[in-house]
């Protein structure tokens, strides 16, 4: 393999991995407050047609991608109401979230089937991108790129040093004793859901207007269920979520490349690929029962219903 | 808040009841506000949706052909969820049965014997059963989460199907499409009715759910998979096996997932392609929480859902809507049924000027 | 009035199954079976077209029904028969998993239509007919050909099936005949939709040199990611290039609307028979969508001679002599390929790179 081909397949890995990264980013964030959310998938379809639609009526990218946002909160608002006001099966839930979400964009977006629209553009870094090699892998990306590392750095500042991510972990660990000490347990949750249903929001304006800048029923693909999947391949920490996305993001090129080689393969054996690294590197990370249960937030999952 | 919601001292018996029924009233009623915004006539469109998938014997059984595999599965799913392991990999367990059980069928494909059936339906449930047991193994012996690995099973599962019937059980006099020959009538599971598609497996089902709700209510294993599901290091000071529970717990669900899958292969399908599975493996996860865990619960909620399905095909037809409006009045009914579940435990009440309270003892947090 | 609607077509399932062919002065109902969302831009979306196409021309004489995102598992055997039930006349299956579906509710249901979309089994009320899209990707390959200029032609497949096949052969024929040295580099997606991993594939070929790409996926992130690039790009299903308007040079697209409604026709004036067909460009079932201005003319008169010849019957794609990739002559020349072979076609003609896969 030659230089310029390594470079290529590590751009390509990058862009892979950031839709996957923003959505799980955010259900991380959901998850270390207690709230499992599985209306992912849900969510980012939203995301993906709206900012589509108001990117076409509007003609503005950036107003396309305020509007994937907004349609990501929306969605998660809907299911902060019932899993967190209502304490709903939050399981349940956030399926039910992910078919309505599969509807409701289809239906919206039955119009916008086969419109084209000049996607957001990559942006080169003056200077960065001129460096051999890693320019290229690095600062030739599209905005988006550039915001999924900064979302990173927050949240891995938010739970490394901030008073914001302890309230957060500790309402995911002990919600009762958050409540005892003064912290509003609702807040905090419906404030990490919404932030869940942006990111994932963000992820769908990322697939149609930046990735693949035009909108078809499903495009998502699965992506939501990979990210959940990466959530727990994390440990529920920021900077394995990278290295999760970015491990299937290369895999899932690899199955691609490797073809191009010339590599005499069953496709669709070859396909198994990001699946089967996603387990193994699982297993030789983290073989250690005590870590892998301690870093769990112990409430995930239960709902809570302060004083009444 | 004019309202709020109040604790109830214990659970609601009546409600327990009324909830679903008061769901589905909201279900209808928004429903009809949808359809007559979209110009149809709400009451006709509700009877489409709802009645007239089930106004024959026909429908009947088409009911069945989708809750038999989508009870097995949740069945199986149920005792995992109970137990506090999170498989949401019967959709690959469900492949694997059917791919495992096909491959034998076909191998049988000359065989004259009243055995074929059987044994294919042993070897897909056993399919099913191994490929939950990897799950098992990665989670007792390297602590992989099971989330992660079932999901990614999932995927791998479907890429073995497709490998199969593009590869090695492609039919040799079938143009090259990928799907396999159709099975010999030895290996195919009778069916109920003359001229309808119902076979047996809703049997298979049912004799698992009653199975398992004797299990659960009766003997001492049931008590340990509750007693760990509620809190594991109880079960571990009493003594249970921790692991040898997530063994068991997942390889009951993939043999039964499994089962689902050959079944489904051996009945209404017929041969191996690549949509063997269309989710069932899925809609189960919900069905179990909707079924609150509870066997009863569980077996109205696979009908529910299958209904959906099945009403969502008569909508297009009758009333030429999109397929998009099944997604948002399925959403729509599990909203309603997870939301009004909240009156067993809670009631509303006016909201009238608090008493003095003691935080601590006011305190309640409703289990799942 | 909806009721009243309702009401008629329980009364006509009712009398289901001892229906007769309805009389031409009745409108007949059409029921037409979908595997995707008709919003998927690509294979549904062709048909969902013909279906309206159909409406338009018939006015009254027909209602049509459809049924979308039908599993071709289990479920695809329902909804076939419950829209022969619900009084039918014709339905269409337009995938090729309906095929033993539909074949055993048209057992049950003899006197309503079955047409079935690209499928081998047939019976007395259940034709096939599927579409020559090879000719339309023929056609382009030798645009392809001539535009290439790294003679490296990039194509993005989903599953090693036959159709699928065919076209990467017939893609290859085209190019091959006007620029021998051509080559033609296939990635399997192991998908038929996916935008960003169709994409990828599309990125990963450009990087081996390809600079003219098409695909057989469902999406047009293809033409993007040429577009994108600068290079060329050719689509398929429909005219895709609102997606590139530079790289799109033209598109393999499916017409699937003169074949519905000559099939609807027949039904009314009862002369509707099973028959297998296979219509092609003679037929405008497969065409080409504008070409590109960037096609010098000497080109696009090429393309509009062999698309005459093809019309006329003068020549066949597969024309012998074709060759295998071992080089042997499988069809010699001053014969042709059988339909039968080119139905089941299942290797690699000269001029493609790498191995088939078999799985």
């Amino acid at each position: 393999m030659d230089i310029e081909l390594i470079t290529n397949i590590l751009f390509a890995t990058i862009r892979t991995g950031t839709p996957l990264i923003l959505i799980a980013l955010g259900e991380m964030v959901c998850e270390k407050s207690g709230v499992l959310n599985l209306g992912q998938e849900g969510m980012v379809l939203m995301g993906a047609v709206l900012g589509f639609a108001a990117s076409v009526i509007t003609g503005n990218l950036g107003l396309g991608l305020v509007a994937s946002v907004i349609a990501g909160m929306f969605m998660s608002l809907l299911f902060g109401f019932l899993a967190i006001s209502l304490v709903a099966n939050q399981v349940a839930t956030g399926l039910a979230l992910t078919i309505f979400g599969t509807g409701l964009s289809a239906f919206i977006g039955a119009s916008y089937v086969g419109v084209g629209i000049e996607g957001i553009q990559a942006w080169t870094i003056p200077l960065l991108s001129d460096i051999p090699v890693i320019g290229k892998i690095f600062f030739s990306h599209d905005p988006l790129v550039y915001l999924s590392w900064v979302l990173f750095g927050l949240v891995f500042w938010v739970f490394k040093s901030t008073r914001l991510g302890l309230t957060i972990r500790s309402v995911g660990e002990n919600p009762e004793a958050a409540n005892a000490i003064g912290m509003s347990v609702f807040k905090v949750r419906y404030g990490a859901v919404m932030f869940g249903g942006a990111m994932a929001g963000l992820a769908g304006g990322y697939l149609s207007l930046a990735y693949t800048p035009l909108w078809s029923e499903g495009m998502s693909a699965g992506r939501g269920w990979i990210a959940l999947a990466l959530v727990v391949f994390a440990s529920w920490k920021a900077e394995r979520i990278m290295l999760g996305a970015y491990l299937f993001g290369a895999a899932s090129i690899m199955h691609l490349v490797l073809q191009g080689l010339g590599f005499e393969a069953s496709p669709n054996l070859l396909a198994m690929l990001p699946y089967v690294a996603t387990i193994l590197v699982l297993v030789v990370l983290a073989n250690d029962a005590i870590k892998a249960k301690l870093s769990t937030p112990l409430a995930l999952g239960q709902p809570y219903r302060p004083q009444l | 808040m004019i309202f709020k919601l109040e604790k109830r001292p214990s659970d609601s018996k009546a409600m327990a009841y009324l909830s679903p029924v008061l769901a589905v009233l909201l279900t209808l009623i928004s429903g009809a506000i949808v359809f007559a915004s979209l110009g149809h006539d709400p009451l006709g469109s509700l009877y489409v949706f709802f009645l007239q998938p089930l106004e024959d014997l026909y429908g009947w059984t088409e009911l069945g052909i989708k809750v038999a595999p989508l009870l097995l599965c949740a069945m199986g799913l149920m005792l995992c969820f109970k137990a506090q392991v999170w498989n949401i990999g019967a959709e690959g367990q469900f492949i694997l049965g059917g791919l495992g059980g096909g491959f034998l069928a076909l191998q049988l494909g000359d065989v004259e014997s009243y055995w074929v059936l059987p044994a294919v339906l042993l070897f897909g449930s056993l399919c099913g059963l191994a490929w939950a047991a990897l799950a098992a193994w990665l989670k007792t012996r390297f602590s992989a989460n099971e989330i992660l690995t079932t999901i990614m099973l999932n995927y791998i599962a479907l890429y073995f199907l497709y490998y199969g019937v593009h590869g090695p059980l492609k039919d040799p006099d079938g143009f090259n499409f990928p799907e396999s020959a159709l099975f010999s009538d030895f290996a195919m599971l009778p069916v109920i009715f003359e001229d309808y598609r119902l076979t047996i497996s809703i049997l298979f089902a049912l004799f698992a759910v009653a199975v398992i709700w004797t299990f659960m209510s009766r003997a001492m294993l049931g008590f340990q998979i509750n007693v760990l599901g509620q809190d594991p290091s109880a079960a571990s000071f009493a003594g249970f096996k921790d692991k040898k529970l997530v063994w068991l717990v997942l390889l009951i669900c993939g043999a039964l997932a499994g089962l689902a899958g050959v079944s489904e292969v051996t009945g209404p399908v017929g041969q191996l392609n690549p949509y063997i599975a269309p989710g069932y493996g899925y809609a189960a996860i919900i069905i179990v929480f909707l079924g609150r865990m509870h066997p009863g619960g569980i077996v109205i909620a696979s009908m529910l859902l299958a209904l959906t399905y099945m009403g969502g095909e008569m909508v297009q037809m009758d009333l030429t809507l999109p397929k998009s409006i099944t997604g948002l009045f399925q959403g729509m009914l599990l909203f309603y049924l997870l939301a009004c579940d909240l009156l067993i435990s809670y009631r509303i009440v006016r909201d009238r000027p608090v008493q003095t309270k003691s935080s601590s003892n006011q305190q309640e947090t409703a289990q799942a | 009035m909806k009721l009243k609607t309702i009401s008629k077509v329980l009364a006509t399932a009712a009398l289901a199954g001892g229906m007769s062919v309805a009389q031409a002065e009745d409108p007949i109902n059409i029921g037409f079976v979908y595997v995707g969302p008709t919003g998927d831009a690509g294979w549904t979306y062709a048909h969902d077209e013909a279906r309206k196409y159909v409406e338009e021309q018939l006015g009254d004489k027909v209602k049509t029904t459809y049924v979308e995102s039908v599993p071709e598992g289990a479920d695809g055997e329902r909804v076939i028969r419950q829209l022969a039930s619900k009084g039918n006349d014709l339905i269409f299956t337009t995938s090729f998993g309906y095929m033993n579906p539909t074949l055993k509710v048209a057992k049950k249901f003899p006197k309503v239509a079955f047409e079935h979309a690209s499928g081998y089994k047939r019976a007395d009320n259940m034709g096939t007919y599927f579409t020559r899209a090879y000719q339309g990707r023929y056609l382009t390959g030798l645009i392809a050909g001539k535009m290439t200029e790294s003679n490296v032609l990039g194509y993005v497949a989903s599953f090693p099936i036959p159709e699928v096949i065919r076209g990467i052969n017939a893609f290859t024929k085209g190019a091959k005949e006007v620029n021998p040295d051509v080559q033609v580099k296939v990635v399997w997606a192991s998908t038929w939709y996916d935008p960003a991993k169709e994409r990828e594939a599309a990125e990963t070929l450009i990087l081996q040199g390809a600079d003219v790409l098409t695909q057989h996926t469902d999406s047009a992130a293809v033409i993007q990611a040429a577009e994108a690039k600068g290079k060329y790009a050719i689509g398929y299903h429909s005219d895709m290039s609102e997606y590139g308007e530079k790289a799109h040079l033209t598109a393999a697209i499916h017409n699937w609307g003169p074949l519905y409604l000559k099939k609807a026709q027949q039904v009314l004036d009862g002369t509707w028979k099973a028959e297998d067909l296979w219509p092609g460009i003679a037929e405008g079932t497969t065409d080409l969508a504008p070409l590109n201005e960037a096609i010098p003319a000497d080109v696009v008169a090429l393309v509009e001679e062999k698309k005459a010849a093809l019309k006329a019957g003068e020549m066949r794609v597969f024309d012998g002599p074709v060759i295998n990739q071992a080089g042997e002559e499988v069809v010699p020349a001053g014969s042709t390929m059988d339909d039968g072979a080119l139905l089941g076609f299942g290797f690699y003609i000269e001029g493609v790179e790498g191995k088939l896969p078999q799985s």
